[in-house]
């Protein structure tokens, strides 16, 4: 690694701040001087990668809302399509529906053995693109905007995967679609014109909005309750975009708010981290949809 | 870990349901397909573990079954995958085993090529996409499929490594990773050699043709 690119390197998020203010770089620009130096590659071939990381991206938003396809468990399918037609009289606003509804889409297209992009995981796959893609429609953002925006949510998630984890197995749904929505929170406020420390401010309200937030899925599968938590992911990352962006500060620092999430992470039964024994998961009719699936009668062949 | 790339974050680029159960079983089967050099006529794929008791909601064994057709994992048509080994005329059985994996998440690959030759891969999908073989036709190794991969069966006798090695410095080829693994003193032995550039096939033939105590190169 070459030294003047070693500079860029960061674990936490006061770091990122002192780098930003000391060249007077978004957090995009540090991130993907960082990637450089990580990968010693040009920054064209880093560019290229991601615009191919956001094409497939917004592949699965256009196929999961114009497909009504069902999951291949067949649980699931078609809610993003059904809030789509109801957006135009939303509660929370027409953009906001539109944005939960392509986050759910995307999760329903990962569901039917589609193609996505994991951010950070397959489980919280739909939050940065539903509503980064849904809101450079009403807001102007280009490509090249949503490029920056990819670098910033991927700044937010490398210090959260440093800090605590971005694996339900490890850290329960909190590290999941709490970090999908600290990500898109903070590159929703760089795009917006945000300063660097109001995006940490914005990714520290999206995880203590989920803070403990158990991972419980109903027979193991990535589907039920995991679409519709990336409907409120999608939700809070726009909510804590927004309270940034107003001037709101969380009151505990960004890298304080990692500490704690690891630390209820690791307080969390195992039942309650992708086993799918607690939660949801162990309720009668989650029971009861896992034995439909996998119990008796079901039962694939058996060997050994 | 503190070194992680933007694209371990926003990525792999994938086809669902999971990253571990439908992308790294895809990536398994893809490694298992080259390993076979791509000479897939029938293959029995056992699954394990988590594999086995939720593989058939995660599309575990069509993640499979198109990794050993050659398919990427990022693949659109990997759900058909069971058609596209019938159109291919590829023979495919699948297994799940109450067996006790080392990692729950497990398949054994056993791949009969159009010659006859057998190949089986054992791997375990570790998280997030990311997989380990730990098997190669009975030997044990680890490689991760992250780097270009030579994988040599050789007897342990002096000298064999230099051999190895020095026809891979001739090619100019950089080693990023190695080890070796052996079952005995003087016995079958095997080197797992992960390299920043790929083995060409030539350098696999002149590995074979001029280390005598090599009997089989696999590349990666």
């Amino acid at each position: 690694m070459k030294s003047e690119t070693k500079a860029y390197l960061f674990t936490k998020g006061v770091d990122l701040i002192a780098l930003c203010r000391a060249e007077a770089l978004p957090i995009s620009e540090v991130m993907l001087r960082r990637e450089l130096a990580l990968a010693d590659m040009p920054r064209e071939t880093v560019l290229a990668e991601l615009r191919e990381t956001l094409a497939t991206m917004r592949a699965s938003v256009e196929q999961g809302l114009s497909e009504q396809k069902s999951s291949i468990s067949g649980l699931t399918g078609g809610d993003a399509e059904r809030l789509c037609s109801y957006a135009g009289r939303a509660l929370m606003g027409e953009v906001m529906a539109n944005s939960v509804a392509a986050s759910m889409a995307v999760v329903e297209v990962n569901a039917s053995m589609g193609r996505i992009v994991a951010a950070p995981t397959a489980g919280a796959s739909g939050i940065l693109p539903g509503v980064l893609l849904t809101l450079a429609k009403t807001r102007g953002w280009d490509d090249d905007a949503l490029l920056r925006g990819l670098l910033t949510a991927g700044a937010i998630g490398m210090l959260i995967a440093c800090g605590a984890s971005i694996s339900g197995a490890e850290g329960g749904c909190q590290a999941e679609t709490g970090t999908g929505a600290a990500m898109a929170a903070a590159s929703l406020v760089e795009l917006s014109g945000g300063t660097p420390s109001q995006a940490l401010h914005a990714a520290a309200i999206a995880l203590k909005n989920v803070m403990g937030l158990v991972c419980d899925p109903v027979a193991g599968l990535v589907e039920c309750p995991c679409i519709k938590r990336n409907a409120l992911g999608a939700a809070n990352a726009i909510l804590s975009a927004d309270l940034a962006l107003a001037g709101i500060e969380s009151l505990i620092p960004f890298d304080e708010v990692i500490s704690a999430m690891k630390s209820v992470g690791r307080a969390m039964s195992p039942d309650l981290r992708e086993t799918a024994r607690g939660g949801i998961a162990a309720t009668p009719t989650g029971k009861a949809l896992q034995r439909a699936l996998f119990g008796q009668g079901e039962e694939p062949e058996r060997i050994g | 870990m503190q070194n992680f790339s933007l694209f371990d974050i926003i990525g792999p680029r994938m086809v669902g349901p999971s990253s571990s159960h439908t992308a790294g079983a895809a990536k398994l089967g893809h490694m298992a397909w080259k390993i076979a050099r791509g000479d897939v006529k029938e293959a029995e794929l056992t699954l394990y573990g988590s594999f086995a008791t939720t593989g058939r909601g995660h599309g575990t064994d069509k993640a499979l079954v198109a990794g050993i057709l050659g398919l990427a994992p990022d693949d659109a048509r990997l759900r058909y995958s069971m058609l596209l080994a019938q159109e291919a005329g590829v023979a495919v059985r699948v297994a799940f085993s109450d067996e006790e994996p080392d990692h729950p998440n497990t398949a054994r690959i056993r791949i009969t090529g159009a010659d006859g030759k057998v190949t089986e891969v054992v791997g375990a999908s570790i998280g997030g996409g990311n997989i380990r073989i730990t098997e190669i036709n009975g030997m044990a190794v680890e490689l991760s499929g992250e780097y270009p991969t030579l994988i040599v069966r050789h007897t342990d006798v002096p000298g064999v490594i230099n051999d190895v090695t020095s026809i891979l410095a001739r090619e100019k080829i950089n080693v990023a990773f190695m080890r070796v693994f052996r079952q005995a003193r003087r016995a079958d032995a095997c080197m797992v050699i992960e390299t920043d550039t790929p083995v060409l096939e030539r350098t696999r033939q002149l590995i074979l043709e001029w280390c005598p105590q090599t009997t089989e190169v696999f590349t990666i």
